[in-house]
């Protein structure tokens, strides 16, 4: 087997007494979608902030390509091509799309004090990137808050790809969307990962990540519950593992099996 | 599957094209002309016509670009997400700092206005740090520094004086060297003197029997103001850190995840818009040759009410700087205007209440176009 792109190992992290991750472990390959499931509180939103560098970790390792690597900021993640488009912290619903599209990254030309934002370059680019992933964007001056919730996600995750990501951490992209964006967004994650990329996709929807990941890590508790590769698992099999197996058994056989 | 497939899916998608009256109305200063449109009909309409000539148009445009001077700082950093209430004590504090440099300590002149711009931004970079540090609203720091600020131009006052509330003697000792000389014509007086002569000559122009120009040159102000609107406005639209200021005041989070370095932009806006206030205080000073405790009173206010009339939102990331300067030019017009009818001057404040209830619903109105929000 290849080496990962990212390797996380026996990761802890403490904040003062809460042991909020207490050793989790992954593989990220490339050209893979690793979905990481998780009931709420699992651990699921602090392991991908310290795959990028939001938090230092307590323990445990990191490597990027096989190569030990600490994070201390975002930046330092970014910069190493690990990228993140959090749920709802992706995009600024006043600025356009071009705008929006390169925050923190504008070209420019010209000398300063004649240094100007190449809004020509920025709209092409933007219109292009739109294009490639099947959203027409006519008119890239228009505000991101006229998109819709998946077009909004597509516009993060597109910006993340084009700007060089080699690993993408998507932070529940689905969960606040209808039946017909989230199904744009998982064809998107489809696109993404067949240019190459490793793609961590964090979702509690069972459907959602047997429709795309190729592997499954359930987080319970701040631990690993194991990694199973598609064709290992089955969806009820996951959804048991996701909320401690004999409670839900329980349950839904009390509601006739429709959980 | 396939792109094309993909691209067909996604189809009905698409969003709709964008007209050029949508364009027109997803513009921030919309908002701001309309008014400009409107009040200069007014004045058209019922003022005396001597308003609109050259001399009354440099009569209401003096206290405009030292009212949009304040707003172009103010509407920056509320596009920032922002608020400083600061900027009117401000004036008067640096006012005291630039007087008493130049009448008790004798400094010249250039270097009296480094020493009140210096102590302006400072202030402005402690407003700043205060804000980012403590995550309190930029509101109430800064109404803190309203008070402290105003209280310590007048206890600086008392002590730079002996007593009174009122430095004298500005323009005497600002003018005693060339280099003192060649400053003051920065700062003070009249700009493009020779060429209204020339107009005044060749009778492009009214001029007086004695063949002097009526106007003898465009006032200092109105060139800071609107070299400085230009420059902002060029800063705020076409550069990267203009973009960030968007960023900044739009959502700090997702800007700092994008790598905007956002305390950096929100810090700086605060050293700008206090350098701003710097700038009026030189200028006032200058041109009445003395300064008092009461410079700037509620300048806060006005500058915030200009920038809102130009379309910035009060939540931040959404505005312009030309909206600003267009919202202070209005201001200038009612103010002065209302001098050229027969109207109470004091309908002028009910007018300043009535324009800001506008232009907030109508900016509101804006918005939700803009963002196509429900």
């Amino acid at each position: 087997m290849d080496t990962p792109i990212l390797e996380m190992r026996d990761i802890e992290k403490h904040f003062g007494s809460v042991v909020a991750l207490a050793g989790v472990s992954i593989e990220i390959h490339p050209g893979e979608v690793h979905c990481l499931l998780g009931d709420n509180g699992a651990g699921k939103s602090t392991f991908i902030k310290t795959m990028a560098g939001v938090h230092r970790l307590t323990k445990g390792q990191m490597f990027l390509n096989g190569q030990p690597v600490q994070f201390s900021s975002p930046r330092q993640a970014l910069d190493a091509g690990i990228a993140t488009v959090y749920q709802d912290l992706a995009m600024i619903p006043l600025m356009s799309v071009t705008r929006n599209f390169f925050m923190g990254r504008e070209p420019v030309k010209g000398i300063w004090p004649f240094r100007f934002m190449d809004m020509g370059f920025c709209d092409r680019i933007t219109r292009e990137e739109m294009k490639r992933i099947g959203i027409d964007v006519r008119d890239p001056g228009q505000a991101v808050g006229t998109l819709s919730g998946g077009e909004r996600q597509c516009v993060a995750i597109s910006r993340a790809v084009y700007f060089g990501a080699k690993v993408l951490i998507l932070d529940e992209p689905t969960s606040a969307l209808g039946v017909r964006q989230t199904s744009m967004v998982l064809k998107y994650i489809d696109m993404v990962r067949k240019r190459g990329l490793g793609v961590v996709f964090i979702t509690h929807n069972v459907r959602h990540a047997m429709a795309v990941g190729d592997r499954f890590t359930v987080l319970n508790r701040g631990r690993t519950l194991g990694t199973a590769a598609r064709g290992e698992i089955t969806a009820d099999e996951l959804q048991n593992l996701m909320a401690g197996g004999k409670e839900l058994a329980d349950l839904s056989s009390e509601l006739g099996g429709t959980v | 599957m396939d792109r094309n497939s993909l691209i067909e899916a996604a189809a009905d998608e698409r969003l709709k094209h964008a007209s050029a009256l949508t364009r027109i109305f997803r513009r921030p200063e919309l908002g701001a002309i309309l008014g400009l449109v409107i009040v200069t009909v007014f004045f058209i309409a019922v003022a005396n016509p001597v308003m609109f000539e050259l001399s009354g148009i440099m009569n209401f445009m003096a206290p405009a670009a030292q009212l949009g001077i304040l707003a172009i700082g103010a509407s920056l950093l509320m596009v920032g997400g922002e608020f400083d209430l600061s900027v009117g004590s401000m004036v008067a504090f640096a006012g005291l700092i630039f007087a008493a440099c130049v009448v008790t300590f004798g400094l010249p002149l250039p270097v009296a206005i480094a020493v009140a711009f210096a102590c302006a931004a400072a202030i402005g970079f402690l407003n700043g740090q205060l804000v980012i540090h403590t995550g309190l609203p930029s509101f109430i720091v800064t109404l803190a520094f309203l008070f402290v600020l105003r209280g310590l131009s007048l206890v600086g006052l008392k002590w730079a004086t002996g007593g009174a509330t009122q430095l004298r003697g500005v323009r005497e000792a600002a003018t005693d060297t060339p280099l003192d000389a060649f400053f003051y014509k920065l700062f003070a007086g009249d700009a493009f003197e020779s060429q209204f002569a020339w107009l005044a000559a060749h009778d492009w122009i009214a001029k007086f029997p004695n063949g002097q120009p009526k106007v003898t040159g465009v006032p200092v102000e109105i060139i800071w103001f609107v070299v400085l609107a230009a420059l902002a406005a060029v800063v705020l639209s076409r550069t990267r850190y203009g973009n960030w200021i968007f960023a900044a005041g739009g959502d700090p989070n997702a800007a700092r995840n994008s790598g905007v370095p956002t305390r950096r932009v929100k810090t700086s806006l605060f050293v700008l818009t206090a350098c701003c206030a710097a700038l009026v205080a030189v200028l006032t000073v200058l041109d009445a040759g003395s300064t008092d405790a009461r410079r700037g009173f509620q300048k806060e206010f006005e500058a915030i009410i200009a920038a809102v009339i130009g379309g910035c939102l009060l939540t931040g990331g959404y505005g312009s700087v030309v909206g600003a300067a267009i919202g202070a030019v209005i201001f200038g017009m009612v103010l002065i205007g209302l001098t050229y009818t027969n109207i109470d001057q004091d309908w002028y404040l009910v007018f300043l209440g009535g324009m800001l209830l506008m232009a907030v619903f109508f900016n509101n109105i804006i918005r939700k176009r803009v963002t196509g929000e429900r």
